[in-house]
């Protein structure tokens, strides 16, 4: 039996009785991560892992019905056994494992199998039907490790401070860019922060993650010496509107897995691309495929068409889930190989 | 490699020129010569043949990095640029090699060429390993002969002035030739490029040209043409004749012809060579190569060619526009691209489409540098040389007069008819200048509107470089029936991929997206929705193509959102401007 199946409102466990990410209004909802298209207002009763509790308030709302498991732990409803477990993605992202009837699913949500330290490692988990995201399913999307993102972008930043020149760096508000403050090197000079970003700062610095001393930048008046050797984290939707005026002459640049190609790079206009994603690689879907020792896999959100195909040629039994989850990270990317 | 790759990405990643100009000026100030030659060479749109075929590549890759041909075909689809598309799947270097650019291209590449596949197989795969990502890429792109970075041969110019604190003009009539196929770019070559100037530089020139100064689009309503310009006798005006624009040098007893491009085409134009003999060694004459329709010699002589020349001075507009092509001789350029084309010139080629030069201005005489001297006295000094040539291949490009602009814009009417592309202002007291200067006078170019229809859209291709991931290359049709025609079609009859906003090509695309009815590699064809006005250069009758005509230089005038596709023009539209 079908453990999950895709429903106009989103994926359903018809045993459980619940909907995981829907998209629509439901009675019970399973909650993998606090993204804005996995999870969303509305629900009757939401359930996600414990991690994940601070980030989700702060975005649906203080007093939403919410309630939480710590990863690992288990519940069981109507007979089916759920439990959460770590995807990596974000701070509080996991991947929910379903059991019922001695058959194990289990939906991946987002992920990513590099750990980064601003939320709990990826951990694979071994079932029969594995669901997974396929946002960067090419293999032209292979992800440098991290360590040798963040030396870069410490290197932009530091030869922009010599120029007298503020370095200033698009990213995703949640997740990215608080994965961006705890990896680079806080001792080059001041960051300062957009207003979207410094309210999930405090979330993750509740949480217990080491999030290095920001400033509000709408405190700096133009003009301010100190900006000239700072580095702003903004989000995208910050490029080009009249809050970028008080840098004066600045470097940008984005960080972002779509940067991998020279001509998303060259679309965003920036001065640099940091490749730099919340999702897993190419390699990185394979290994964490692989891993699960699931005989059947059921493809969501990006490359779906083409994982399929090639999963089906390894042997697996693959099929494609149709769902409404965007890319959070750079909707305003136009987006490769999607075209299921 | 790894120096000029970064280079590469220094100047891929600003639109900004000065940003551009200290890439290059760094890059140039710390490069080996041997490396900085072929860097010039590359950058200044020098394109070796290609080494390896494209499709053979293609499958070294995919062995390369193990993926089954659809999946490869994918990844090219989203990237949309094969030499970037193979350096992101083939697996990446361990440690790079520290070989410069020269010893890569001499040692590593060059040698590749003409080998057997079963050679590349063995030999490419291990090169790639030698190189990280970046520099992977732009080796295959030197590979593969699609080396393009937005640099121009004058921002080249302006970085080695730069470096060396020579004058950008010296520099400018150095890298003349340079990009020649025949040359093979050394140190030396580059050492002489840079060299500070010596005192016989003059007598070494050999047959090099001299930059050609180039024109700069008017735009302005004929109404403020005084304003802006004075009055017209400030002016010398042409015909903007639609040719191969070219230079005569005459030096040593020789005649070179070289084209705008920079390239030696003497070899195309055999019979050019019986100018050689009449005119004086030390003549450099800049002019436009046109088709001319009767065999000179059995027609005209050069009296009345001359003749001809001066009439169409002084005519009026009547008189002018009626079968002044006919009378004038100049042929389409379309002939003149069917000869271009061909590989070996036949007798009959040469006969029925011979060429001839019309000149625009005199560059050198007596083996002095004429550019300083004014606008007009060059053009009188032109005329003399010409005169005493006396032959018919070589006539001056007719003055046109006016007393006003008003009724200059009136003769431009004529210009389709003539078959040319508007006119040329060249202020009489300009100097010659280099490229596009403006600093020592200037040259407008005037053209005209250019042809328009409102065509639909029926293929959509994936742009390249920047616009790699839109659907932004499309083929237009028109119908080929009039309205209401039963079972009538959509012809295909251009291509077009420029005209329209970033924002424009993003919607397009998505709707492109969204009505496709099928996909060929990466071209879809969708549902006819969208027209557009189409405008072009020049239309002709064309044999190659299923609507039976070609237009030249198409682009997207605008999007009419306004036109349901049964509105759009038909074929009939198109053949009567064809007139
Ligand atoms: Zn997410
Ligand atoms: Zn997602």
């Amino acid at each position: 039996m079908d453990l999950v199946i895709a429903r106009p409102e989103g994926l359903y466990c018809p045993p459980g009785d619940f909907y995981i990410d829907p998209w629509r209004p439901v009675d019970r909802a399973v909650i993998t991560h606090a993204h804005g298209d996995h999870a969303r207002w509305g629900m009757k009763h939401y359930l996600a892992a414990a991690p994940g509790e601070g980030i989700l308030r702060s975005r649906i709302g203080a007093d939403m019905p919410l309630q939480t498991l710590p990863y690992g732990e288990r519940i069981v409803h109507h007979g089916v056994t759920l439990s959460f477990h770590p995807a990596g993605h974000v701070l509080g992202s996991a991947q929910v494992r379903l059991e019922y009837e001695g058959e194990v699913w289990v939906a991946s949500g987002d992920y990513k199998v590099e750990p980064d330290g601003t939320c709990a490692p990826f951990e694979p988990v071994r079932c029969h039907t594995f669901i997974t995201e396929s946002t960067f399913g090419l293999p032209i999307y292979t992800w440098q490790p991290q360590a040798e993102i963040f030396a870069g972008i410490n290197e932009w930043w530091r030869a922009n401070q010599a120029q007298g020149r503020a370095s200033v760096l698009f990213s995703y508000a949640f997740g990215k860019a608080q994965r961006i403050l705890h990896g680079i090197d806080d001792g080059i000079g001041p960051i300062l922060v957009h207003g979207a970003v410094e309210p999930l700062n405090r979330v993750y610095r509740e949480a217990g993650i080491r999030i290095p001393e920001t400033h509000y930048a709408g405190d700096f008046k133009k003009n301010d010496p100190m900006l000239r050797e700072a580095l702003i984290v903004a989000p995208p939707s910050a490029g080009g509107s009249t809050w970028m005026r008080r840098f004066g002459d600045y470097s940008d640049a984005f960080a972002s897995g779509w940067m991998m190609l020279r001509g998303t790079r060259r679309r965003r206009g920036v001065d640099r691309g940091f490749v730099l994603s919340d999702h897993a690689d190419w390699p990185g879907l394979l290994w964490a495929i692989e891993q699960t020792g699931a005989e059947r896999v059921m493809v969501t959100h990006g490359s779906v068409a083409i994982l399929v195909r090639y999963l089906r040629e390894q042997g697996l039994d693959a099929q494609g889930f149709t769902t409404e989850y965007g890319d959070e990270e750079e909707a305003d990317l136009v987006k490769e190989g999607a075209s299921v | 490699m790894k120096a000029f790759a970064e280079l590469y990405a220094r100047l891929d990643a600003t639109t900004s020129s000065n940003a551009k100009l200290a890439a290059l000026v760094d890059y140039f100030s710390a490069a080996e010569p041997a490396d900085a030659a072929w860097a010039v060479y590359f950058l200044s749109g020098g394109r070796p043949r290609q080494l390896v075929p494209t499709r053979l590549m293609r499958e070294l890759a995919m062995d390369a990095a193990n993926l089954p041909e659809w999946l490869f075909e994918e990844s090219y689809q989203a990237v949309g640029d094969l030499a970037e598309t193979v350096s992101l799947l083939v697996p990446t270097a361990e440690h790079s090699s520290n070989d410069g650019l020269a010893q890569w291209m001499e040692e590593k590449l060059l040698p590749l060429r003409g080998e057997p596949p079963e050679v590349l197989a063995d030999r490419l795969p291990p090169l790639w390993r030698q190189l990280d990502r970046q520099s992977l890429m732009v080796c295959l792109k030197l590979i593969t002969g699609a080396f393009r970075v937005g640099v121009s041969k004058l921002l080249v110019t302006r970085a080695l002035a730069t470096m060396t604190g020579l004058d950008a003009k010296r520099i400018a009539q150095r890298l003349v030739g340079y990009t020649d196929l025949s040359n093979r770019p050394d140190a030396s070559a580059y050492e002489r490029l840079v060299a500070q100037e010596s005192a016989d530089e003059h007598a070494q020139r050999g047959g090099q040209p001299y930059p050609f100064f180039l024109a700069h689009p008017l735009q302005l309503p004929v109404e403020q043409f005084e304003q802006t310009l004075g009055p017209p006798s400030a002016w010398q005006v042409e015909w903007k004749w639609d040719g191969i624009r070219a230079q005569l040098v005459k030096r040593d007893g020789r005649l070179w012809v070289w084209s705008r491009g920079e390239e030696l085409i003497s070899e195309r134009f055999p019979e050019l060579d019986e100018l050689a003999p009449r005119l004086l060694d030390g003549t450099v004459i800049d002019g436009e190569l046109v088709v001319w329709k009767h065999a000179p010699d059995a027609t005209a002589s050069q009296a009345d060619l001359m003749q001809d020349a001066a009439e169409l001075d002084s005519q009026t507009l009547n008189e002018q526009v009626e079968g002044e092509l006919e009378r004038f001789g100049i042929q389409p350029f379309a002939l003149l691209q069917q000869r271009i084309g061909r590989k070996t010139l036949s007798k009959k080629i040469l006969q029925d489409v011979p060429v001839a030069v019309l000149g625009y201005d005199l560059l050198e005489w007596e083996g002095r540098d004429w550019r300083s001297h004014p606008q007009h006295e060059r053009r009188a000094q032109l005329e003399a040389v010409i005169t005493a040539c006396a032959s018919p291949r070589l006539m001056p490009s007719p003055k046109l007069t006016a007393n006003t602009w008003a009724e200059l814009a009136e003769q431009r009417e004529a210009s389709r008819s003539l078959g040319v592309e508007g006119m040329m202002l060249k202020a009489r007291d300009a100097l010659y200048g280099v490229g596009r200067t403006k600093d020592m006078g200037v040259w407008w170019k005037w053209k005209i509107d250019p042809f328009s229809v409102d065509a639909v859209l029926i293929y959509a291709q994936r742009g390249h470089g920047r616009r790699a991931s839109l659907y932004s290359d499309y083929t237009f049709a028109v119908w080929d029936g009039p309205p209401g025609a039963k079972e009538r079609t959509l012809v295909p009859f251009a291509k077009a991929y420029s005209g329209l906003t970033d924002e424009e090509m993003r919607k397009v695309d998505a709707i492109v997206r969204k009505t496709t009815v099928e996909k060929f590699g990466p071209v879809r064809s969708v549902t006819p929705t969208l027209v557009f006005e189409l405008g072009f250069e020049g239309i002709a009758l064309s044999k190659r193509h299923k609507s039976g005509i070609a237009v030249r230089f198409p682009r997207m005038l605008r999007w009419r959102q306004d036109k349901p596709v049964e509105e759009a023009d038909t074929l009939a539209n198109l053949q009567d401007l064809l007139q």
